[in-house]
């Protein structure tokens, strides 16, 4: 490669050693390109799959009784999860009014007050090992500190330790969110006069609220499609959710309990849940998504 | 000021000072964040205190777990949770990283790299419970298929020894395979996005072909980002819980077989809970806040990765 001839060689086609070394390096390039793809296209496989199976087997038994009506008892057919859609969205409604208030208010703290201070670097690391602590973790919490306390399982303690698994979530996309607003809104505001709390509460929440609200759907999404949390805080229920303090059935305990049946009916059952979760959870996702797009519109 | 002054002009209106209560509120709230850190801590190592002075360090190293007896250990479910998050890793390595490079060079035109783009999100949207559902019917079969063609194939090799039942080691890794492939991908990504352009320029520059580029540059340059997607995805699969529970068959004892039943740490906690009294609750405790150290120290090591990666490439830019 050093020699200048052996380029020219290369450039009018000579049939030299080193042609043949840039057709390798050629065909080497294009094969990985080809793996590269394939491996890309292959995670549509399993993808799917699920997707097939969970409309497949989901599908026959999705009308509207499923919503009003209670599970099966074992072994008998018909009947629905109406009482688990209500108790997944008590607790995740319970959950997210318990934890979004001080995760903004949080986030206001780190990123408006105290941006580069010590504690809000604590806060943020916090939040962050937040994010990694395992979702059963949470539930082992609430069963510590709300189970064992009240002496029962309810849908609070499920709440709780949803609230737990939300608030990281919502902090961390409520800083990305203010950090996103114009450093010049706030300047402007101080400008007129606007105190500190009028500038955060008047001009820079305002502008931030669509993507606090996407980082909130995105919670919703993840709290409502958590099972680890609820199976030993809320555990089910075969009824319908009178009061907070009791157990409480949920769509995802509700496939989890049903999926290990012997009977056909149910496990018919947990897919038809499956479906509904997923739509649920999609949902939740979507509205993110379109929440988050008008903003930059 | 000659205007007489009125409480309602705001240029002459006080100033408004004292002390600004919404600073306490927020700053009461970010307290609250560690707090709640603090907590979980001390709620699970208040709980696990009874278990900690009966059974002291010797809960690590025990292989067995028979709570009608009152002997606990931990050990078979440190292995299975580490060995299964190591398959999935192992499995989702590959095609993880290989979507990575794919969204970030232009292989093909932009709708198909949205379209992967949107697989992969929806993947990481999909329940865990889910995906267990999925398991049972779909994996479970095909490893049991495999298992009881490599028992007969390889009868003497301890590692895919049968007898093989499809709920098993295997089959928990495919499926945590799946659900951290976002996590890799996202993270792994958005360090490829941060390597400079005019590195990758400079290679093609000096005639390196695409793949050299790539190999020679951008992910060496990228490395410690992908270093740090791996820990953290590797934390996300020990925590797993559900989609593992409902497909590691739940085994407390011990096997070298990839197609023997398991447990993890999680799946145990998410099984035995419900029903736990007395001692065992205690000993659950245990086994929890094993967990915990085990997942916060995997977090810990890869945001530190992380943020080293964030101050080194802060300075290529």
């Amino acid at each position: 490669m050093d020699n200048p001839l052996s380029h020219s060689r290369d450039f009018f086609g000579d049939d030299s050693p080193e042609s043949t070394k840039m057709l390798g390096r050629s065909f080497f390039d294009r094969t990985l390109t080809a793996l590269c793809i394939l491996l890309s296209f292959a995670a549509l496989v399993p993808l799917s799959s699920i997707l097939y199976l969970v409309v497949k087997n989901g599908l026959p038994l999705l009308d509207w009784s499923v919503f009003k009506e209670l599970p099966p008892a074992a072994g008998m057919t018909g009947g629905g999860f109406g009482n688990a859609v209500v108790g997944t969205l008590a607790m995740v409604g319970l959950g997210l009014a318990m934890s979004a208030p001080p995760a903004v208010l949080a986030a206001v703290y780190i990123c408006e007050y105290d941006a580069k201070g010590r504690l809000s670097d604590a806060v943020r690391f916090t939040a962050k090992l937040l994010t990694g602590v395992p979702s059963i973790i949470c539930g082992v919490f609430a069963f510590a500190a709300v189970v064992l306390f009240t002496g029962k399982f309810s849908a609070f303690a499920g709440a709780v330790a949803l609230a737990v698994l939300m608030l990281p979530t919502i902090l961390l996309t409520s800083e990305q969110a203010l950090l996103g607003v114009q450093k010049t809104y706030r300047e402007a505001s101080y400008g007129l006069g606007a105190t500190r709390f009028q500038t955060i509460l008047r001009v820079v929440l305002p502008d931030a609220a669509p993507a606090i609200m996407t980082g909130i759907m995105l919670a919703v999404a993840r709290a409502a499609g958590e099972t680890a949390p609820l199976v030993f805080t809320a555990l089910f229920s075969q009824f319908w959710m009178s009061s907070l303090m009791e157990p409480t059935a949920s769509l995802s305990v509700l496939i989890y309990n049903f999926s290990s049946m012997p009977f056909e009916h149910q496990v018919k059952m947990a897919w038809t849940a499956s479906l509904v979760l997923v739509l649920l959870v999609t949902a939740s996702n979507v509205t993110a998504q379109l929440v988050f797009g008008r903003r930059h519109a | 000021m000659s205007a007489p002054s009125t409480a309602k002009d705001p240029l002459t209106a006080p100033l408004r000072t004292g002390p600004d209560f919404f600073l306490w509120f927020c700053g009461t709230a970010a307290v609250g964040v560690i707090f709640v850190l603090g907590w979980i801590c001390w709620e699970i190592l208040h709980m696990a205190l009874p278990a900690i002075k009966e059974f002291g360090a010797g809960f690590l190293a025990n292989a067995y777990w028979q709570p009608n007896r009152g002997r606990f250990g931990v050990l078979p479910f440190v292995v299975g949770t580490v060995a299964t998050s190591l398959i999935a890793l192992l499995i989702a390595l590959p095609p993880g990283l290989a979507i990575a490079i794919f969204l970030n060079e232009d292989f093909l035109p932009r709708p198909a790299r949205q379209l992967i783009r949107f697989v992969v999100e929806l993947l990481a949207a999909i329940p865990s419970v889910v995906y267990g559902l999925w398991g049972i019917f779909v994996v479970i079969p095909l490893v049991q298929r495999a298992g009881t063609w490599c028992a007969a194939k390889f009868p003497d090799v301890p590692l895919l020894a049968g007898p093989a039942y499809g709920n098993s080691l295997l089959t928990a890794g495919i499926v945590l395979a799946l659900m951290i492939l976002p996590t890799i991908t996202a993270i792994s990504r958005g360090s490829l996005v941060a390597v400079p352009r005019t590195l990758r320029e400079g290679a093609y520059a000096l005639g390196a072909t695409r793949w050299e580029a790539i190999f020679g540059v951008i992910l060496p340059t990228a490395a410690p980002g992908i270093v740090a997607a791996i820990i953290l995805a590797l934390g996300r699969a020990m925590g797993e819980t559900m989609a593992v529970a409902m497909l590691i068959g739940n085994s407390t004892r011990m096997s070298w077989s990839l197609f023997a039943p398991s447990g993890t740490l999680a799946s145990l906690l998410a099984n035995q809970f419900g029903e736990a009294e007395g001692m065992q609750v205690s000993a659950l405790m245990y086994a929890a806040l094993v967990l915990v150290a085990l997942t916060l120290a995997v977090n810990f090591a890869g945001e530190a990765v992380l943020r080293y990666t964030e101050k080194k490439t802060a300075g290529i830019r």
